[in-house]
């Protein structure tokens, strides 16, 4: 009886997962197998979507992993987000740390987080807009302080110079997510039991050294998890670099995201290419999410499966010992 | 009395870092806005000023005296950002449920499902998506926009760690010996203990769904259909290469609503991210 009774209800668990499922099998996985085959075909060509399979099937991905640009793209992509991922985490541990300070309090602690993490919720492709005016060349608000306060004789086009480009959408990244890793990095301490601070102060630690022997290793797995989803969002960037400077001067602003979309909606519309590159770009994201996977993977059931696991080997072993005897 | 001193001096130091990153935040907003009322010629001679000029309207009228149309723009975005938002909070919280509230053959693995796809953004398999819509002739559609929202793994996630100690299955039970259908249960006696999440939930749904560019500008070819993100990346063109005011002034119009209504919500919104990233 009563068993009859959980397996009716059993069957809400399936129902109400459907719409979810459907949508998912719609939107995220026949798109993302279409993806993965149309890399292995010739379709290509504005409004085309009748394709054949190459003779040689992993020429799209060859001529991708050979192709100079997609090269470039890729150096810069890591190099746009390792180069703003180390000061921007390094900016919100350090904001973290002061703001969470048993110590000493900072005044007006609370405007300052509003105001860090503002750049964060306004559209990107305003800001990159926005910092292409600001940087304008002969007179944009720049060069007219730099100029003004004397810093430089006259107006300097940053926009040109491939170093400079680049060092400008890196600064725009870590302007628009210090804020947002500072406040989780926040939260990540704040979770941490005070009694454990306590027991440090106690020891005669200083803010130093509690900081590196009981925040850090205390806040491992939000370092972690905010160390991958920059990562997949730092695979993906295209807002800024696209609308920043179209990925010049001389795609020292392409990432592969921009690569891509160049090669499937713009020129000779290479969808079969850009189907190849997304789906090298997928596989890297997949490994990193598959890192995270793991590591957020519900650690106490994992425990628990565990010692179960071992109790049943040990039942098993002791009927095979009894077995035996 | 040594140390105390010692700290002031610190927490001098401190807050002259946290001022100067204060005015970078708010500097570039501050001057695209000032820069909005002035003109062109004034923004030439010295393009960064505090004082707001009376070229407001000049400027409106050289800004949409071109391509762009920021209340079509605005009007787009708030379709799809508040469908997207609904479909995604109601359908991620009923999956949450399913989840949490029955035991079902398949529901761990399912778990297990959506936690390992929930970081895969839908961008990198944007070609396969965007032969799909048009093979079916839906590309100028802001229902293609909207509806993959229902099927959301992190948000699913999310809810599904704030049900489990939040949803008695004590309630679920007596509700049911009330009488009470599922689906009523979950609608009239879940959903609303779920409110404080789904408002989480739905700020940075509709912020993300708000700000997207890279599915719109693929997906979106008539001027009419465009969100506001496509808008603006119409003044990075060439009609406007040399009307500054108005391009200052276009951001502007897309900013301020961002900028007016986040530090309004400040308090939720900076509880919310907190919130959302101890779900480790």
């Amino acid at each position: 009886m009563n068993k009859k009774k959980n397996f009716s209800y059993a069957r809400y668990g399936y129902l109400f997962s459907i719409p979810f499922v459907i949508a998912f099998l719609i939107f995220q996985l026949y798109p993302t197998l279409y993806t993965a085959v149309i890399g292995f075909t010739d379709l290509k060509g504005i409004g085309k979507t009748d394709w054949h399979f190459l003779e040689k099937p992993f020429a799209n991905f060859v001529t991708i992993l050979t192709s100079p640009t997609f090269q470039t793209a890729f150096k810069n992509t890591i190099k746009l987000w390792v180069c703003n991922f180390i000061p921007q985490l390094a900016l919100a541990l350090l904001l973290a740390a002061w703001f969470t300070d048993r110590r000493f309090k900072i005044p007006g602690e609370g405007i300052f987080k509003v105001l860090f993490y503002m750049p964060n919720i306004i559209t990107a492709a305003t800001v990159a807009i926005l910092f292409n005016a600001l940087f304008g060349y002969p007179m944009g608000p720049v060069n007219d302080l730099m100029t003004r306060f004397g810093i430089f004789d006259s107006p300097y086009n940053f926009l040109v110079k491939k170093n400079i480009a680049q060092d400008i959408v890196i600064f725009i990244q870590t302007w628009m997510w210090y804020g947002y890793t500072m406040i989780i990095l926040i939260s990540g301490v704040l979770g941490i039991s005070p009694e454990i601070f306590e027991a440090a102060e106690v020891d005669g630690a200083n803010g130093w050294q509690t900081f590196w022997q009981v925040t850090i290793p205390n806040i491992k797995t939000i370092l972690l998890f905010t160390l991958v989803t920059s990562l997949i969002g730092g695979l993906n960037m295209f807002d800024i670099p696209r609308l920043f400077l179209m990925g010049g001067p001389d795609n020292a602003t392409l990432t592969t995201s921009v690569f891509i979309y160049n090669l499937a909606f713009s020129g000779s519309y290479l969808y079969n290419r850009a189907a190849a590159a997304s789906m090298l770009m997928f596989v890297l994201i997949c490994l990193s999410s598959a890192l995270l996977f793991y590591a957020l993977r519900d650690r106490d059931e994992a425990k628990l499966e565990k010692i179960v696991k071992q109790q049943i080997k040990e039942e098993k072993r002791r009927q095979k010992e009894a077995a035996k005897s | 009395m040594s140390k105390n001193k010692n700290h002031y001096g610190k927490k001098t130091v401190i807050f002259i870092i946290c001022v100067f990153l204060a005015i970078l935040s708010v500097m570039p907003f501050l001057i695209m806005i000032v820069n909005s009322t002035r003109s062109t010629t004034q923004i030439q001679q010295h393009a960064v000023s505090l004082i707001p000029s009376h070229y407001f309207s000049n400027n409106l009228k050289i800004l949409l005296g071109k391509s762009f149309r920021p209340s079509v723009g605005f009007m787009n975005s708030l379709i799809v950002s508040i469908s997207a938002t609904a479909l995604a909070t109601y359908f991620s919280t009923l999956t949450a449920y399913a989840l949490v509230v029955y035991q079902w053959k398949a529901r761990k693995a399912f778990f297990s499902f959506i936690m390992a796809i929930m970081m895969i953004p839908a961008q990198i398999t944007m070609i396969g998506f965007y032969q799909m819509v048009y093979k079916i002739h839906m590309t100028n559609h802001l229902s293609m926009l909207i509806l993959p929202a229902i099927a959301s793994p992190s948000m699913v996630f999310f809810m599904r760690q704030y049900m489990q100690p939040a949803l008695s299955l004590e309630i679920v039970q007596s509700a049911r010996i009330d009488g009470a259908k599922e689906f009523y249960i979950f609608n009239l006696i879940a959903l609303p203990i779920m409110k404080p999440a789904i408002a989480t939930q739905a700020i940075f749904s509709f912020v993300s769904s708000w700000n997207r560019l890279f599915e719109p500008l693929i997906l979106l070819t008539d001027q009419k259909k465009y969100t506001l993100p496509i808008m603006v990346s119409l003044l990075r063109g060439d009609i406007y290469k040399t009307e500054y005011g108005a391009v200052y002034l276009g951001l502007t119009l897309t900013a301020l609503p961002l900028i007016v209504v986040y530090l309004a919500l400040s308090k939720y919104i900076i509880a919310g991210v907190a919130l959302g990233s101890v779900k480790g």
